[in-house]
């Protein structure tokens, strides 16, 4: 194979995360963000006498499931070079789609079915012109997050859609069994599927091989212009996903909806270990990543730490946990 | 992920030794607000540690997202579910969508209120208005009758033709203009709720009836445009401007005599008022029904009507004695 060539020829490496030897493992990225999550987990049990209960820890999960959904698909889309900035508008177009369906009577399938595809077209819209009038992805999707979202804003006006059948509901606030809710199954299957396809599949492998060098991997035979495609399109798709469960838990849609939700993927993706440059990053590390920031967000809430300080410590772990690798990789240098 | 399962077994198990040690504290009535930094939930903040002193015992956990989406404000309600706090007195960004969280918190026995702004009503025991559309109604026409013992002429200035809010108080005012003999509403003008259009307005007015002797605007935008525009007329002291504005916005209309008073809800008592309820009615002594009055220490009681919501007090008047104290809060 080619691939293996232009492996050589790069100028970055190719990682492959699940073939490297137990040693790069542990001081690997996942491995550091692990123990900050186990740190943050055993701070949290000392500083709140409510963190260590499994309904809370349960309801803490609708912290970041949501977002980590779209976080898996997004962390594809960024190994790629690419970036989707409207996902958060997806999930307002998508789910006023759903409630337009909702009030013409149709029962709940149907309004899953809507929600999906909402996200599906808005993927394929921004894929498009992207992949095929060649526009950066950066600048389609801050015009497609104004556009997507300014749609529900027409739609909706100051109202709201509600009144959205009784088993529609599930998505959202249900439970698959004892404390598991249905959105952390789906959370859970999704990581599976989505560490398969990144880190045992070609498909996998074509996504870093775009993300180092798309020259090269045009070069090497891989359809570039085809996998970006996909890969917006499955953004669409799990921001439409989502939408059904934001839209259940919520029982109501209102233009607002998921406001300010594209950044905090994309801190998640980041904070996985995936670099924004492209390239290289894991599912795991995602996975982590969604339970670090999910576990601050709760800790720090049951102490009552203003939602402003909240933020100032998200954005201090995440440069703390970018930047020190890096340190620590210039001082074993010089 | 297996790490994860294990701990959440033993967290299973160590719930009951905590839980036991937080019980003998004091009653935590949670103040949820829209967000954070806004000057007029500081003040209900402020209200609520008053009222917390006056009854002892009870501590004020005043929180809320850091802006005001919905979704934030489900994470902040989720940790206060997850402290088992006596009772939540939300502000709500959104009607609907904060409904399934709080009906999980009454379902583990949190009294839940809402105030300032509502929850829909399976979401909570009962629902605290500021004031009530007729007492709204008698106020801005109070305040304008007050300064004319001998009757005169009034003007309102509203904010759109389909502003709902607008249209009841005027409808309201309208019904209670037989206790002012002697005043009269000499003409209705709309503003837009727009900064230029009011003051236009205001000015139209002005020509049109040289004798006019005050300006309602039962609009934040509209009162200070009327203001501007009466200064700029050179007529202060001869038209009135009243009405619902802001004291941080109208303070220097009160300076200049453009407005000798205005009304708007009081944040501190709101504040204060809810905190009250929240406390009587986790506390078992009150009941949240149709037609039951609770009480509200220094406000006085709300009733409760078929929906379970009351309103807490005439608006509040701002004058030059007080204008000073409040210009900073809201």
């Amino acid at each position: 194979m080619s691939l293996a060539e232009t492996q050589k020829t790069a100028a970055r490496h190719i990682p492959d995360r699940l073939t490297t030897p137990l040693a790069r493992t542990l001081k690997s990225w996942e491995s550091l963000l692990l123990l900050v999550a186990i740190g943050i987990f055993i701070l949290n049990s000392f500083a709140s006498p409510y963190f260590l209960n499994a309904w809370n820890l349960s309801d803490a999960t609708f912290n970041f499931t949501e977002k980590a959904m779209i976080a898996f698909a997004m962390a594809l889309l960024i190994i790629s070079g690419e970036i989707d900035l409207s996902v958060a508008s997806i999930i307002a177009l998508a789910s006023t789609a759903m409630g337009l369906v909702m009030q013409a009577g149709f029962g709940t399938p149907a309004i899953v079915a809507t929600g999906l595809v909402t996200g599906l077209l808005c993927g394929a819209f921004n894929g498009v012109l992207v992949t095929r009038l060649g526009l950066p992805s950066i600048v389609v999707t801050i015009g497609t997050m104004s556009l997507f979202r300014g749609i529900s804003y027409i739609v909706l006006g100051d109202g709201a859609f509600r009144g959205y059948p009784s088993d529609f509901a599930w998505f959202g606030q249900g439970y698959v069994f004892w404390v598991i809710t249905v959105e952390l199954m789906i959370f859970a299957i999704l990581a599976v599927i989505y560490g398969i396809v990144l880190h045992k599949t070609n498909f996998g492998r074509a996504v870093y091989a775009i993300g180092n060098n798309a020259t090269a991997a045009t070069f090497s035979g891989i359809r570039v212009e085809r996998v970006k495609f996909i890969l917006f399109l499955l953004t669409g798709l799990m921001s439409g996903l989502a939408s059904v469960c934001l839209t259940s838990r919520l029982g109501s849609t209102r233009p607002s909806i998921a406001s300010g939700m594209e950044l905090e993927v994309v801190t998640m993706v980041v904070l996985g270990g995936v670099s924004i440059l492209g390239g290289s990053g894991s599912i795991p590390g995602v996975v982590i990543a969604a339970f670090v920031m999910g576990l601050v967000t709760f800790g720090l809430g049951l102490l009552n730490v203003p939602g402003i300080v909240m933020s100032i410590v998200v954005g201090a772990l995440l440069i703390g946990v970018i930047a020190l690798p890096r340190i620590y990789q210039n001082l074993r240098r010089t | 992920m297996k790490k994860l399962s294990k701990l959440l077994t033993t967290a299973a198990i160590a719930t009951g030794l905590f839980a036991g040690a937080a019980s003998a504290e004091d009653m935590r009535i949670a103040l949820v607000v829209k967000a954070l930094g806004i000057g007029f939930f500081e003040a209900a903040a402020k209200g609520a540690e008053e009222a917390a002193s006056e009854l002892g015992g009870v501590e004020i956990i005043y929180t809320g997202p850091t802006d005001t989406t919905a979704e934030g404000q489900i994470e902040v309600i989720n940790s206060l579910i997850a402290q088992n706090v006596d009772a939540i007195a939300v502000s709500a960004n959104d009607t609907d969508a904060l409904v399934p969280t709080l009906k999980k918190a009454m379902q583990r026995g949190i009294t839940v209120i809402s105030w300032d702004s509502g929850v829909a009503e399976d979401g909570r025991q009962m629902h605290l208005n500021p004031s009530s559309n007729p007492l709204i109604g008698n106020m801005i026409i109070k305040l304008a009758a007050d300064e004319l013992p001998e009757g005169g002429e009034v003007a309102v200035l509203s904010a759109t033709t389909t502003s709902t809010n607008q249209n009841i108080w005027i409808d309201e005012m309208n019904k209670v203009m037989g206790n002012y003999p002697g005043v009269e509403v000499v003409a209705t003008v709309y503003g837009d709720d727009l900064a230029d259009k009011s003051y236009r307005e205001a000015t139209g007015l002005m020509q049109s009836y040289p004798d006019l002797d005050a300006i309602i605007a039962p609009t934040s935008v509209g009162i200070v445009a009327a203001a501007q525009a009466v200064v700029d007329a050179g007529k202060v002291g001869q038209v009135n401007v009243t009405g619902l504005g802001l004291p941080s916005e109208m303070a220097g209309a009160i300076e200049s005599g453009a407005s000798k008073s205005f009304a708007i809800w009081n944040p501190i008592d709101l504040g204060y008022s809810a905190t009250m309820i929240a406390y009587h009615l986790s506390k078992g002594d009150a009941v949240a029904e149709p037609g039951a009055s609770i009480p509200m220490g220094r406000m006085g009681e709300v009733t409760l009507d078929e929906t379970n919501s009351g309103a807490m007090a005439d608006p509040f008047v701002y004058d030059a004695s007080n204008i000073a104290d409040f210009k900073d809060i809201f």
